[in-house]
């Protein structure tokens, strides 16, 4: 009750903040932290998405040191190993301890094999859906904000690329040009910016409408720097989200297109070529050819998508919200 | 808003300097029409009326205030000054210069002298950028300064306007709706403009933080000599703030007055039931008070009445209301800086609730939105006709018959 302990304990605290001393236990400080921050940190303590980036780092990691495995087990991607790696048919050779995964139908070593087609498998995932996410995210933009006849330009555009079956498309210009790893990365990345470039135009709509767009312009900002430097930072956490679940549409894509023959071309060491090499034989018991490809393919397209979804989560604000 | 310490006549004086004549802003005729669609292929567009032949001057140094419901197009009118809409037809004239049509590039440097305060403080500042590259966009904009220069001038903007400057890194989701208002005021300042058009600046902040934010602009205005448009609802925020209030119905200015003569005399039927709703801080007073409830809804923008477009809901409404548009112009002897666009202006001391329309009910009728009007005795219809009706039910709502 009394006043003079009271203002002694001000005039301390007071002291205590000039000298710079720290803040009395019990008193959190308080920091804040960007939107990119708060999502990491959802993430970070999301198990699912530990385990799937923990196997993609591991699949990288296969990727990146396919070369290192190649020179260590001692068997090269394209080397035939008409000895050991067939039987006195001339058929694949099951797994043994020589060769991991068995062999294939030109007696190579299908370990070494899986580990090279990631490679292909990885890279053109990852610069296919940067392709769209880059088309889709300008042309989105464009079309969002501009609007008028640019907008039903785009839009017509996007419908009719819909409309038209990928596979048709992706068939026809590898036989007009030769197939080839940049045509996959060119025909899957372009034939993809459909759907990212409708996401950023239906935000941007929404977003053009919102008073800090007509501050900026009020500023005397041009529609690039509207587009970029105001609209870009609020539609990125939605391209985050649709990109990290693009990669393995991507990666399924271009196995689609290796398996029917107009995608990377032999020999080249490809997840979907393998399986299509396996069709003839896996149902005479040569389980091995079949099983090991799909399953590098399967388990890649599965941390993948598991992580986009965990990427989703992190970035929705209403993080934990109904489907949880 | 008793607190409010600046008054703004001073500030005008101060900054005018010169005579008091001195013209910053001259609309003249301004008309926005937004285009919608067309129901039918082959049928005529139709356009929503927002701003209809709109005049006013603004004196440099003087807080212009602009008045009017929901809809009244005030937002539109200052978005069209500001060029954020490229206007219809009419001319603005800003500091000499014809901006009315001007290409938005050539509008760009203009653009540091026209600057705009929005109403929703969280909407107008970009989530996702940190306050002080928002604060910063200006010089960016601009290519004013740039590194170590741009920051130290927004954090001196920061201190102006009463922030901490070493907020520089925070996001706007952790500041308050007050805090933020002074954000977007920082940023209206940077270039230090000649005319700021206040959106609704105070309407979304509660009233304590309200009268902070009066106060911030009024001090600025002294410092900088500044000149505002300031559009609100509030008209005891407008008194405030004002030396010229112009009052707006349906795309249309009625009366533009100095802030005391409107406030004390006013001549159009609006205004009158306008001001017979301010809120009095006395309920007794206020209960006495004769107050004016206007019937139904504002008339459709799209296709809006013919004559004086206040005619459906006007208490005082006679035939040649109908028929004929009144001018802008002084009316009842008025000073010349009283306009008021009325055909039966109020006198002094005038009560609306004496009046009915002299209109008959069939003239009321307006075809275009179908509607009936009330019969005579000024009531809205019983059959439900009315209910979305333009008309006016005077109420003397008092123990002592509507005189106060």
């Amino acid at each position: 009750m009394s006043m003079v302990p009271e203002v002694a304990g001000e005039a301390q605290a007071a002291l205590a903040v000039e000298a710079g001393e720290p803040i009395p236990v019990g008193r959190k400080i308080i920091q804040g932290r960007s939107p990119w921050r708060l999502a990491w940190e959802r993430l970070r303590t999301d198990r699912a998405a530990i385990i799937a980036s923990g196997t993609i780092v591991v699949i990288i990691l296969f990727a990146l040191l396919a070369p290192l495995i190649a020179s260590w087990v001692g068997h090269g991607p394209n080397q035939q190993f008409i000895d050991i790696g067939e039987d006195e048919n001339g058929n694949p050779v099951g797994p043994n301890s020589i060769f991991w995964f068995g062999t294939d139908s030109s007696g190579r070593d299908l370990f070494i094999r899986v580990v090279y087609g990631a490679r292909i498998s990885l890279s053109i995932g990852v610069l296919a859906t940067l392709t769209s996410v880059a088309l889709g995210t300008i042309f989105g933009l464009a079309a969002g904000y501009i609007g008028g006849w640019v907008d039903a330009l785009i839009a017509r555009v996007i419908d009719v690329m819909l409309a038209v079956p990928f596979l048709v498309v992706a068939i026809s210009v590898a036989s007009i040009w030769r197939p080839s790893f940049w045509l996959v990365i060119f025909v899957v990345g372009v034939l993809g910016f459909t759907y990212p470039a409708r996401i950023v135009r239906g935000q941007v709509i929404s977003l053009k409408e919102k008073e800090f767009v007509q501050a900026a312009r009020a500023l005397g900002a041009g529609p690039l720097r509207v587009m970029f430097v105001d609209l870009l930072p609020n539609v990125t956490a939605q391209v985050i989200v649709f990109g990290s679940l693009l990669i393995p549409a991507a990666i399924v894509s271009e196995a689609t297109l290796s398996y029917l023959g107009v995608g990377v071309q032999p020999p080249t060491a490809d997840w979907g070529a393998m399986i299509s090499d396996a069709q003839g034989y896996y149902q005479y018991g040569y389980w091995w050819y079949l099983l090991f490809p799909s399953l590098a393919l399967l388990i890649t397209t599965l941390a993948f998508n598991i992580l986009g979804d965990s990427v989703r989560d992190a970035l929705d604000p209403r993080g934990g919200g109904i489907y949880k | 808003m008793n607190d409010v310490t600046a008054v703004p006549s001073e500030a005008a004086a101060q900054a005018g300097g010169t005579d008091g004549d001195d013209i910053l802003l001259q609309v003249e005729n301004l008309v926005k029409y937004f285009p919608i669609k067309a129901s039918g292929f082959f049928q005529q567009r139709e356009h929503v009326h927002a701003v209809d032949n709109v005049s006013f001057t603004v004196r440099r140094g003087e807080t212009f205030g602009i008045v009017g419901e929901t809809g009244c197009g005030k937002s539109t009118l200052g978005r069209s000054i500001a060029r954020l809409h490229d206007i219809t037809s009419g001319r603005i004239v800003f500091d000499g210069q014809d901006i009315s049509r001007i290409s938005q590039r050539r509008m760009r440097p203009l653009r540091r002298e026209i600057q705009m305060i929005f109403q929703d403080p969280m909407g107008s500042l970009n989530p996702r950028r940190r306050v002080g590259s928002i604060i910063g966009d200006p010089f960016a904009i601009h290519r004013t300064a740039s590194g170590a220069e741009r920051k130290r001038r927004v954090q001196e903007l920061m201190e102006r306007v009463g922030l901490n400057p070493e907020h520089y890194n925070r996001f706007p989701a952790e500041f308050s709706g007050g805090q933020r208002q002074r954000i977007g005021v920082a940023r209206a300042l940077a270039f230090q403009p000649k005319l700021i058009i206040c959106d609704e600046p105070v309407s979304a902040l509660d009233v304590s933080i309200q009268a902070q934010v009066i106060n911030l602009l009024a001090d600025l205005q002294k410092e900088f000599g500044l000149t505002y448009i300031f559009i609100a609802h509030d008209l005891s925020v407008v008194r405030h703030v004002s030396n010229n209030v112009g009052v707006m119905y349906l795309g249309k200015m009625t009366e533009v007055a100095p802030a005391d003569k409107l406030f004390t005399l006013p001549r159009h039927p609006y205004t009158g039931a306008l001001l017979s709703a301010v809120p009095l801080p006395d309920p007794d007073h206020f209960d006495q008070r004769q107050q004016i409830v206007l019937v139904g809804d504002v008339p459709s923008p799209i296709a809006p009445p013919t004559g004086c477009r206040f005619h459906p809901r006007c208490p005082k409404a006679a035939p040649l209301c109908v028929s004929e548009e009144p001018l802008l112009e002084p009316r009842l002897g008025d000073e010349p800086a009283h306009l008021a666009a009325c055909h039966l202006p109020m006198a002094e001391g005038e009560n609306l609730t004496d009046f009915r329309p002299t209109i008959v009910a069939a003239e009321r009728v307006i075809e275009s939105a179908g509607i009936l009007a009330p019969d005579a005795d000024g009531r809205a219809d019983s059959d439900g006709n009315g209910a979305g009706g333009g008309s006016i039910d005077a109420l003397p709502t008092s123990r002592e018959g509507g005189k106060a």
